[in-house]
């Protein structure tokens, strides 16, 4: 668990993080989401340290951090910056090797390390480790960059706008592999985002800054259909809402008796794939499945309601 | 065949090279003179000795010079260069022996403006076919090490003995070798030396922006005292240092001789290690010194693992100028007593011996273009990792 205790940060008497408080679950990710200049990138930088906050502090599983050399500090925190950051006279192998070396680890455990994140990011060892960062594509570059921050294990991960320099697909891919990685790790990620669309994706709480200031933390959810200011409203879009929404609700929820023609839907699948499939046949309802048997339907007008009960 | 094809057939400088070269062969080839001061009487490159020996040397140098037109064969214009060269050596030491024979016991043969033309009209040649060939660093090391080793043969097999500078050569051989270990002592002692001081300061000063501030200002301005002066200014606080501390004078500092001229060395190499090792640390990617430092590297492993690799080819390369500078200006220690090849070129000044000054001068050309070559090599090889796509 990660506490952030009223952490302020001032830059020539200007705030630049003012008073932020809050806490972190282990296991989760959070997604740190605001305009340009909001202090997201210094209240993630205050975390590790490599910013020195101002007043209040930082306890990570109860310990403060200034009770710990920063470097060392440091060593157990992953951190995967936006650009990559590899070094250009080091092979992929040796970049992300770098953490468990300054932690002393066998050269074997280290290789093994390597190439199991390689794999793992579903790039070849045979045909990356020996690569230097300038002979990957752009999306690889970054692969690499997040696999090194992964390298020792840390159970915190601190990602500063990691898929920024993507193209969309795979950025989308990105993000389904980080969310795949965190599950099957269990590690604590913070990352910072200035996509809306990406915070809701991937966190399962978001953080909204704007001017230095915490204006709203919750779940997805309450983010969207609960926006605590106009400000966080415009954030994630007012013409939108409607649909972020459903796209986060299963459709199990509204499963109602009843007959329905057309394909079945998984009950996992989002209202909002249940709102296209019904729009798309021109039908008022669609069967839904669980487990490959039909157990119900889904109606247009009860996903109406659903979306238009905080609208 | 239209204008332009012929005109692509034909290599732009080796054509400039060709005209240079026949008009350099009407200058005269070398100098016979009755005695080592007298100035002497030139004599054309064809005139040099019979005609059976003259002309296989004139058309080696004719046919090197044509070679050197075929704009789409560098390895030909290089072969064409070298062969151009080989008959240039053919007609040094032939007509100097054909020259001497029967010209009086103090009778002297110098090369003279006709082959210094022509030969560093070839010489371009050879740079010029090198530049497209561009030969890996392994590949020049191993044409570097051909080329002395050749000259070495050349000068070892008195092909060239009769010539006047081989002459003073003979005469001053044990001097000679310790000039030339006095000459690289200044040279590299004067590099090493500003290596320990100036890596440690261009690391502060990279570090610290005040520091670098006072610091650079101040070593561009000594770069900025010309040579002379440099050196003469040594001799009065050496001169000094020496007279007041006996412990300075017990280890050879006086105002004249080896010390003050290392000390001018070690002065003018400052600026370039300290700037360029400035430099090259601060030519690392900040997202990469961003990322050493949040993966918990201290300060020392940054500046090892990250800055300094990273920072190598520009700091090899203030090592270079500094080398090349240094092996150029420690001529002038010869002036202050400090020694080194310096020592004949001032001796030839004073007696007007021509042929003594080049004894000292050529080399320190052939010293300085092999510093420079060596540590090119070195500066790609250090360039080796592939750069950052930006
Ligand atoms: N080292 C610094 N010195 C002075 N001001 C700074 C410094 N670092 C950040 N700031 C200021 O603090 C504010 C917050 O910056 P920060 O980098 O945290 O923003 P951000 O939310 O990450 O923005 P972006 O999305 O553009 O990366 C900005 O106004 C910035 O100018
Ligand atoms: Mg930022």
């Amino acid at each position: 668990m990660i506490e952030i205790d009223a952490i302020t940060k001032c830059y020539d008497g200007q705030p630049a993080v003012d008073a932020v408080s809050m806490t972190v679950e282990s296991g989760t990710i959070t997604a740190i989401v605001g305009t340009s200049g909001s202090g997201k990138t210094t209240l993630l930088r205050m975390i590790n340290r490599l910013v020195e906050p101002s007043s209040g502090e930082v306890r990570i599983n109860g310990q403060s951090t200034r009770e710990e050399k920063p470097h060392l500090l440091r060593r157990r925190i992953g951190y995967a910056i936006q650009g990559h950051g590899l070094f250009p006279h080091q092979t992929v192998a040796r970049n992300i090797g770098t953490v468990p070396r300054l932690l002393g680890w066998s050269k074997d455990k280290v290789r093994e390390r390597v190439d199991e994140l390689l794999r793992l990011f579903s790039m070849e060892p045979e045909e990356f480790r020996d690569r230097y960062p300038a002979e990957l594509s752009g999306g690889q570059q970054q692969r690499v960059g997040v696999a090194r921050a992964l390298a020792s294990r840390p159970d915190l991960l601190l990602m500063d706008e990691p898929f920024g320099a993507l193209d969309p697909i795979i950025r989308t891919r990105a993000q389904e592999d980080l969310r795949q990685i965190q599950q099957k790790l269990g590690s604590t990620i913070m990352l910072v985002t200035h996509d809306m669309e990406e915070a809701i994706r991937l966190g399962d709480r978001v953080a909204v800054m704007d001017g230095g200031k915490l204006v709203q933390y919750g779940t997805p959810a309450e983010i969207i259909a609960e926006p605590a200011s106009d400000f966080v409203a415009h954030m994630v879009g007012d013409v939108e809402r409607p649909l972020r929404l459903l796209s986060l609700l299963p459709l199990g929820d509204l499963v109602e008796e009843g007959e329905a023609e057309g394909e079945p839907l998984p009950a996992e699948a989002s209202l909002r794939e249940a709102l296209s499939a019904c729009l798309w046949n021109g039908k008022q309802a669609v069967p839904v499945e669980r487990d490959g048997k039909v157990v119900g339907r889904v109606t247009l007008d009860a996903i109406r309601a659903r979306a238009g009960h905080h609208g | 065949m239209s204008i332009r094809t012929a005109g692509r057939g034909l290599s732009p400088p080796g054509l400039l090279f060709a005209m240079l070269g026949a008009a350099a062969l009407a200058l005269p080839f070398m100098t016979l003179s009755p005695n080592r001061i007298v100035s002497g009487q030139g004599v054309a490159a064809w005139a040099v000795a019979a005609p059976g020996i003259a002309l296989p040397g004139l058309a080696a140098v004719l046919a090197g010079l044509v070679l050197g037109l075929a704009a789409a064969y560098p390895k030909l214009r290089l072969a064409g260069a070298l062969a151009g060269l080989a008959g240039l050596l053919w007609l040094l030491s032939q007509g100097a022996a054909a020259l001497l024979d029967g010209a009086g016991e103090y009778a002297r043969v110098s090369p003279a403006a006709g082959f210094w033309c022509l030969g560093l009209v070839l010489m371009l040649q050879v740079a010029d076919a090198m530049a497209t060939l561009r030969p890996g660093p392994g590949l020049r090391a191993l044409l570097l090490a051909a080329f002395l080793a050749v000259l070495a043969a050349i000068l070892w097999s008195g092909l060239l003995s009769d010539l006047s500078v081989m002459v003073e050569y003979a005469s001053r051989a044990r001097a000679f070798r310790d000039a030339t270990l006095r000459h690289l002592g200044l040279a590299f002692g004067s590099l090493a030396a500003a290596g320990v001081i100036g890596f440690p300061l261009g690391i502060l000063c990279h570090r610290q922006a005040t520091l670098r501030g006072a610091t650079l200002p101040v070593l561009s301005f000594l770069q900025t005292i010309p040579s002379l002066a440099m050196f003469g200014l040594m001799i009065p606080i050496l001169g000094w240092v020496g007279a007041t501390f006996p412990a300075a004078r017990a280890v050879g500092i006086a105002g004249i001789g080896f010390a003050p001229a290392f000390l001018a060395l070690v002065l003018y190499s400052l600026l370039p290690v300290v700037a360029n090792t400035v430099a090259g640390l601060a030519s690392t990617p900040p997202a990469a010194l961003e990322a050493a430092r949040g993966m918990g590297m201290t300060a020392g492993q940054r500046l090892w693992q990250v800055e300094l690799p990273l920072g190598l080819p520009v700091i090899l390369a203030g090592l270079r100028i500094v080398l090349v500078q240094n092996v150029g200006l420690a001529v002038i220690a010869g002036l202050i007593g400090g020694g080194g090849y310096g020592t004949f070129v001032f001796q030839g000044l004073n007696q007007t011996a021509t042929d003594l000054i080049l004894l000292g001068a050529l080399p320190t050309v052939l010293l300085a273009l092999v510093a420079a070559i060596v540590m090119d090599i070195l500066v790609e090889l250090a360039r080796r990792t592939p750069e950052t796509t930006p």
